[in-house]
Parts: structure tokens; sequence; C-alpha cells
């Protein structure tokens, strides 16, 4: 929890600092001029963010901080945290003005909090124009609504694509996963035929279950807000789309109404379920666990269908930094965010992350972390979503409590059921909704 | 030598004795000293968050930004509120359901337990087990029990050929429901049978040797002595298990968080699900407060129905 550093930790920099050298020759970057940021003297930073997925996140994320005091003597010290209580704490630091001066949140966080915390426009622009362009998902969560400053670094994010048995899909007569709702529909069909059926939770799933509700509305051109921030769940859109899940969810695998986020990865590894969307890290336990290596190396990934969409309806769980106005050291804070950024840090640490979590930046398309195993190589475009949590309307902190509330997943689970009929589903969501995007 | 003796002062009257002494000595302060510390933590721990939880629920506070009073109006959404609804009346099953299960069931294993058995002691350690892990635990045992996969009651079935599929144990309402609560049964006999049979073994044995010489039967017998006798303890367990089965919210958040479709959602776990992931503090406390005319009610229920005994006054009955 400090940057003392360690004989393990020197290795790690060491490791990351042979990486490093790749990674400039690999990664694009545009001839920008340095940014001038000036750290105040004597300053020391104190950071939050989310706890690792893989070790090697967490050793490469200290090292990265421990060359940022090697660079400029600002000492930093990172809290890990974990993932249900960094909300909370981040409200206790926005409320309080006190505590860490820059935390890693996800998704909404900056603009619940925004007139509390530093403008980061210039390290946001100085980064899109060395790498590339910020992707849309991060511009999105990067932005304040309805204007190019920007409030929040988005740091990468954590997709759910589906997740396949290529046998399976194959004896289903099919090459790859249909892109329309019909054929995707008819490839359900026919695996629940040869008895190795989807599913997809549709239980109080946080990630998977509003992953799927979300994918499901979004996919019929339906959403839960408007963009002008007005309840715009009970539509024609919603409706078809529920009609569209009463005659696909009889294709699941039996039980999924009561499936949590881990439900659908224990069905899949024991061949019970053949179709799901999960993030990569199904794929790295199937893979690393020799009783299940072969189902690893039936297994694809692929885009949730497009529906009638124009990008596959997915929304990654987005880290997203920002910089509180209380700190001390606010040029200290900002200068971490953007060198954490910086090729030499950023590419080591993705690779470590094994594509856990995916870039913000285009340039970093180029990363060896989406060279080596080609099925990982999807969840590289998981930040060029055109969707969000709360897609239509600006991002707030009520489309983030109607996810937490479970009012899409449970719209659709209501139908699934047979307990409402879509029209009285999507009119009971809208009430819940209407009651998050109340005005105050 | 010249010895000069000093003659201590002495007076008749005792000397009035300090400021300090005189307060310490003082019945009513003392009282408020000793009782001081304890009111403190009261205050600290008990007062201050239940008054707090009470104000909230007049407020639209949400979790990240301070809320104005709003009077009545999350009860007045509250109650317009499908799922609010399906709440109260899911508690109120549960809890029935569940005591009923709880007494019948362990009142029958405390008399058997009260018979003269082999390994008596080992047998009444084992009974406390499912009351002595954590809850949590247990919970996420049968969670892995009702499993929509992996259940073994499932696996077992089948394997025997009784069934081809899986049992939907939580997948859908009403099963869902009745599931919890076996869970809750299974969680809450032990507290209830070794309570009773604490207070079986406070009757005294000359009443059911009075009661063979009077040729009375084991179900008289049962009627007419054990149970009355068994009433004020039974009164006082049942308020407690009444209490923890309303308020419960471990076994229903871990096995299915109030799912499927909100059709398992206790107050305890609505109250949780609006207020800390939802974000709507406000709302949440508003339903923890409503719980409250519920268990003063199950409280003074329990008391006046069952305790209301002149015998225990040592007056004549009824």
């Amino acid at each position: 929890m400090n940057t003392n550093v360690t004989r393990r930790e020197l290795a790690a920099i060491g490791a990351t600092t042979l990486a490093s050298t790749q990674a400039l020759a690999q990664i694009p970057t545009a001839n920008v001029p340095p940014l001038e940021l000036r750290p105040e003297a004597g300053a020391s930073l104190r950071m939050l963010r989310p706890v690792r997925f893989v070790q090697p996140d967490e050793d490469v994320f200290r090292a990265n901080c421990a060359r940022f005091t090697a660079a400029t003597g600002v000492q930093v010290r990172v809290d890990f945290v974990g993932w249900e209580d960094i909300a909370q704490q981040t409200a206790v630091t926005a409320n309080t003005g006190a505590g860490p001066d820059l935390i890693i949140g996800f998704n909404e966080s900056p603009h619940v909090y925004a007139d509390k915390l530093v403008d980061l426009t210039d390290i946001a622009n100085y980064l899109g124009s060395k790498y590339g362009g910020w992707k849309p998902l991060a511009e999105r969560y990067g932005r304040r609504n309805a204007s190019t400053s920007w409030i929040g670094i988005p740091f990468g994010a954590s997709g759910g694509p589906l997740v396949w048995r290529k046998s399976a899909v194959n004896e289903a007569g099919f090459e790859s996963i249909p892109d329309d709702h019909a054929g995707y529909l008819r490839l359900c069909q026919s695996l629940k035929r040869i008895g190795k059926p989807a599913g997809f939770a549709l239980g109080n799933a946080v990630g998977d279950g509003n992953g799927f509700a979300n994918w499901l509305v979004w996919s019929h051109g339906g959403k839960l807000v408007n963009e002008d921030g007005s309840v715009g769940i009970n539509s024609r859109e919603t409706i078809a789309a529920l009609n569209y899940l009463r005659e696909l969810y009889p294709t699941f695998i039996p039980g999924t109404l009561a499936w949590g986020d881990i439900s659908n990865n224990r069905a899949y590894a024991s061949n019970e379920c053949f179709l799901t969307a999960n993030g990569v890290s199904l794929y790295f336990a199937l893979k690393n666990d020799p009783a299940t290596a072969a189902i690893a190396a039936d297994t694809e990934h692929s885009l949730l269908p497009k529906g009638i969409a124009s990008t596959s309806p997915m929304a990654g769980l987005t880290l997203n930094g920002m910089v509180f106005k209380h700190s001390r050291f606010p040029n200290a804070s900002k200068a971490l965010l953007a060198f954490l950024m910086e090729a030499e840090q950023y590419d080591p640490w993705l690779q470590a992350n094994l594509g856990y979590w995916a870039q913000p930046l285009n340039a970093y398309n180029d990363s060896a972390t989406w060279k080596g195993d080609p099925k990982v190589s999807i969840f590289r475009n998981t930040m060029d979503s055109g969707f969000w949590l709360g897609y239509q309307g600006p991002i707030s902190e009520a489309s983030a409590a109607a996810t937490a509330d479970y009012v899409m997943v449970q719209m659709c689970a209501s139908v699934a059921s047979g307990q409402a009929t879509p029209e009285a589903a999507a009119r009971e969501a809208e009430r819940r909704a209407a009651r998050f995007f109340r005005r105050r | 030598m010249d010895a000069t003796l000093t003659t201590p002062h002495w007076s008749k009257n005792r000397p009035e004795p300090g400021l300090l002494v005189r307060v310490f000595d003082n019945k009513a302060f003392l009282i408020f000293a000793c009782l001081l510390p304890a009111l403190g933590l009261l205050t600290v721990f008990l007062t201050y968050p239940l008054g707090l939880g009470i104000y909230l629920a007049f407020t639209d506070t949400t979790i990240g930004r301070r809320g104005v009073f709003v009077g009545l109006e999350n009860f007045t959404f509250l109650f317009t509120d499908p799922i609010f609804w399906g709440a109260v009346f899911f508690s109120v099953f549960y809890t029935a359901v569940a005591t009923i299960g709880k007494f019948g069931l362990g009142l029958w294993l405390a008399l058997l337990l009260n018979q003269h058995l082999p390994f008596k002691s080992i047998l009444r350690a084992i009974i406390l087990l499912p009351w002595i892990v954590p809850t949590v635990l247990s919970a996420i045992a049968f969670w892995w029990i009702y499993d929509p996969q992996f259940s073994i009651i499932s696996y077992v079935f089948k394997e025997l050929g009784w069934r081809t599929t899986n049992i939907d144990f939580i997948g859908s309402e009403w099963p869902a429901r009745f599931s919890l609560i076996a869970a809750n049964i299974w969680r809450g006999i032990p507290f209830v049978a070794i309570s009773l049979l604490a207070g079986l073994q406070t009757i005294s044995p000359s009443l059911y040797e009075a009661a063979l010489l009077d040729g009375a039967t084991p179900w008289q017998r049962f009627r007419f002595i054990t149970f009355p006798m068994l009433l004020p303890i039974l009164a006082i367990v049942m308020t407690f298990s009444i209490i923890f089965t309303f308020t419960d919210f471990q076994l229903v958040y871990a096995i299915t968080r109030g799912g499927p479709v909100n059709s398992t959602h206790l107050l305890a776990t609505l109250a949780f699900q609006r207020g800390i992931p939802g974000g709507e503090l406000g709302e949440g406390a508003a339903i923890a407060v409503s719980m409250i005319p519920f268990l003063v009610f199950a409280t003074l229920f329990s008391y006046f129905a069952l305790a209301r005994r002149k015998w225990q006054q040592g007056e004549g009955n009824d």
C-alpha cells in the first residue's frame, strides 16, 4: 500500500522497462508537444482504484506508480478497494472534501460529482491527439454531458461479448453467430433441439443480467432514457424486444431466471450451456484448468448480435479516473494520470491484464495484448461501442441507480417468466425508472 | 526539656465534608454517573443510528447527495409501489410460515431430547450446529442445494430415475418462497429446540408422577402439564424468533437476492437493495422504518396472547 520499492517490484520495473522498449516500437504515436504539467513541490498523492482481476495488474500498476515517483519525486500511495465499495468511497470523498487526491472509479462516477472535480481537458486532449484519438465509449464517459470539457480519464473497459462452443454452433448448422434477430433466434432454437442450449442470466446479476437486458432492448432500437434525460423505456421498440424475448427465452437452459453473475460460468464450464455472454475471465478460467482446457479450445468469442443497431449493443464496465478539487496537488494528480496512460506505462499494464481490460485510446489497438491469443483479440474493440449505461440519455447517477436496481433485468424476467405481458412490463419499468430520473 | 504538647483540635461536630465527597455521596448523582457510560454507548450506537434512519426516511437523500426534507413523500410512493407491498406480503408470510414450522419441529425435537437417550449431550451439541454456523455460510450451502443446474437434490432424484429434469427451486415465485422458508426453518429449529428443552427441564417431575397416579394419558400430560408450564418461555422464544425471522436478510440476499422478479424480497433486503446498490438512501430508510410497526405488533402479540398468565405472578390461573 505504499511506494517503498521492494525487490520484487524492482524486478517488475525491470520487466516493464524491457517491455516498454518493445511497446514504444508497437504503439503508434503522433508527434505532439509534451504536456507541461509541473507537479507541486513536495507533492504526495493518494489514489484509490478497484482491486485487480489478475495479480500482474496490481504489480505492474504499482511499478508504474513507482516509476512516476522516480521520475518526478512525487510519492504515490495506491489503495486497492473492493468493487462494491468504490462507489460509496467516492461518494464520501466527494462530499467530505477529504481523502484521496484521485480515484479510478467506475462508469458514471465523475459525472455524479462533476462540480467537485478538476477539469482534465488538457491531458485528455493531449492523450487523444498523441494516441490516435479516444474511442466512442471513452469520450462518452470522459466528457462532461453536452460539453467538450473532460472530467474523467477513462482507463479501460471490460466487456461481455458472446462466448460460444464452436462444435455446438456448427452442429446446429451455423458457421458463426448470426447478427440479425431472426437468425439468432433460429440458432438458439437449433441449439435447444440438439440439447446444447444457450443461457443468459435473467436473475439479479449486476453484470450479466444487465448486459443481457441492455442488449435485448438496445438491439431492437429501444432505450431506457431519451436523449434529453426523460424516461423512454415504454416504447414500441421495447415491446418488440420483449415479444422477441418470449420466443427466445424458451430456448434457454432452464433456471436462468435464478442466475447470478457466476451461474453462466459454472453452467458453461460443465457442458450444460453452450452459448452465453461473459467477460474474458471465463475463457481464461477454462484455459488454465487442465480439466476444462478442451472446452477452452472449442470456445469462440464474438460481439453481441447487432440486431437493428449500428454497433454491437454492449456497454463495457469502464474504469474512469478523476481528480478532486480538494487535492492540494492537482497538477501532480493530473501528471500521474497522464503518465499512467503513456505507452511506456499503459501498454505493459494492458498486457499484464491479458485482455480483462481494453484500452480507451485507438493507438493501443496495436498492443501485443491483442496479438497473442486470437480468441481474446475481440475484446480489443470493447470501447468502440456506441452504447453506455443509461443510453441514450446524459450520463447520470439515475441511470446507474436504475441499473443497480435491475429495472431492465426485471422487466425482461417478468416477461420471460410469463408474469407480465410485454406492455405491462414496459409500463412497470417506466414507473420504476421515473422514480430514479425524477427532477430534483 | 519542655515538651510542648500540641493538642489536636477537636470539636464535637464532625467536620463538614468537601464538595467532591458530598457530590459522590449523593445517590442521584451516583446513579447518573454509573449509568453514563451505558447511556453514552446506547446513544452513540443505538439511538443515533435509529434516529438518523427515521430522519432519512423523511428526506430524499441519495448516496453522494445530501437530501432535503420531503415529508411523507417516500411513504406515499411506497404505498403505490407493488414491489413494496410484495415485500410486505412476503415478510409476513415468511415470518408466519417459518415460525410455525420452527416451533412445531423445535418443540417436537425438544420433547425427544428430553427423553433419556444414549449420547444425550453429544446429540444436543449436534442439534445446535445449524444455529452455530454463520448464516452466510449456511446460506451459501443452500444456494448450492437450490442451484438450477447443480443442485444435489436434483442430482440424486435424477440418478434414482425419479425425475428427468432439474427441480426448479428458486427460478419461479412460489417454489423460491418455500425454498427460502425451508432454509430458514432449518436454521431456526436449534434455537427453539434448545430454549424449549431448557424450559422442559425446569418442570418438576413430581407433577408428572402425580398425573401418572391419576391415570393421565401421555397426551393429557402434555396438554395439561408440559404445555402450560412451557408457555412463558414459549412466549419469550417466539418473540425473539419472530423478530429474527422478520428482519432476516442474509439467507434471502445470499440465495435469491430478492428474485425471481422481486418475489422473494423481504423488507430488509428491499431496504438494502433500494438504499445501497440503488443509492436511494431515503427510500431505503423509509422501507426499514416501515418494519417498526410490524415488529411492535408482533412483540405485543406474543406477550399479550401467550404471556398473560396470572400464575406467573403466583396467582391463580385464569
